[in-house]
C-alpha cells in the first residue's frame, strides 16, 4: 500500500469530507511525525507501535571504493519498535 | 515530549478544519488502515517517511535465561521499518548540542 492509496481509503471511510481533506491530514500527521523525530522527541501510538531514536557513536569507516579512512561522525537513526495489538495481528501463527 | 494520538487529531482539527470528532477517527483510521494493509501481507510505502515490511522468520532455538531450559522460539511473522532517506536525514543533524531523545 502506498500513500496515495493510503489517502483513498481514508476518503473512502470519510465521504462526508472532500478528497483533499483526506489527502492533507495524512500530509499533515506524517509531516508531524518527521518533525517530532527531527526535534528529538518519541513518537507512541497504542496498539500501533513507537518511534524513538537510537544513538550512533562517531567511527571511523573506509571509503569502499579507494580504501581511504573517512571519519563517520555520531549520529541518531529512527527506530520503530511495533506495539502489542500490530504484533498480535501481523503474526501468521494460528 | 512525546507525540501521542491526542496531539495528532488536535492539529488535524487546528489545521486542517476537521470537527473534533473527524480528527480523532482520521488518525485512529490512519493507522488502522496501515495495521489492515500489513495484517493481509502488503507493505506500506510512505513516501518521505519510511517503508513497513513483513519478515518471516523461522523457528530457531531459544532458552529461558532463568532456567537455562532450552525451548523453541517459533516461526512468526513481524514487522519492520525502514526510515526514507528524508526521514534519516531530518534526523541526523541532532547532534549532543541539540535535545536528548
Amino acid at each position: 500500500m502506498t500513500k496515495s492509496e493510503l489517502i483513498a481509503r481514508l476518503a473512502e471511510r470519510f465521504p462526508q469530507l472532500v478528497a483533499k481533506d483526506a489527502d492533507y491530514a495524512v500530509k499533515m500527521i506524517i509531516d508531524a511525525m518527521t518533525e517530532a523525530l527531527a526535534t528529538g522527541d518519541r513518537i507512541e501510538i497504542r496498539g500501533f507501535g513507537s518511534f524513538a531514536l537510537n544513538y550512533r557513536p562517531p567511527r571511523v569507516g573506509r571509503n569502499p571504493k579507494s580504501g581511504e579512512k573517512v571519519h563517520v561522525p555520531e549520529k541518531y537513526v529512527p527506530h520503530f519498535k511495533a506495539g502489542k495489538e500490530l504484533r498480535e495481528r501481523v503474526d501468521i501463527r494460528e | 515530549m512525546t507525540l501521542t494520538k491526542a496531539e495528532l487529531a488536535d492539529l488535524l482539527f487546528e489545521k486542517v478544519g476537521l470537527n473534533k470528532r473527524e480528527s480523532k477517527d482520521m488518525v485512529e483510521c490512519f493507522f488502522e488502515e496501515i495495521r489492515l494493509a500489513l495484517e493481509r501481507g502488503d507493505c506500506v510505502k510512505l513516501s518521505g517517511f519510511g517503508n513497513f515490511q513483513l519478515r518471516d522468520k523461522p523457528q530457531r532455538p531459544g532458552r529461558n535465561p532463568k532456567t537455562g531450559e532450552e525451548i523453541p522460539i517459533t516461526a512468526r511473522r513481524v514487522v519492520t521499518f525502514h526510515s526514507s532517506q528524508k526521514l534519516k536525514a531530518a534526523v541526523e543533524l541532532l547532534s549532543d548540542a541539540n535535545k536528548q531523545p
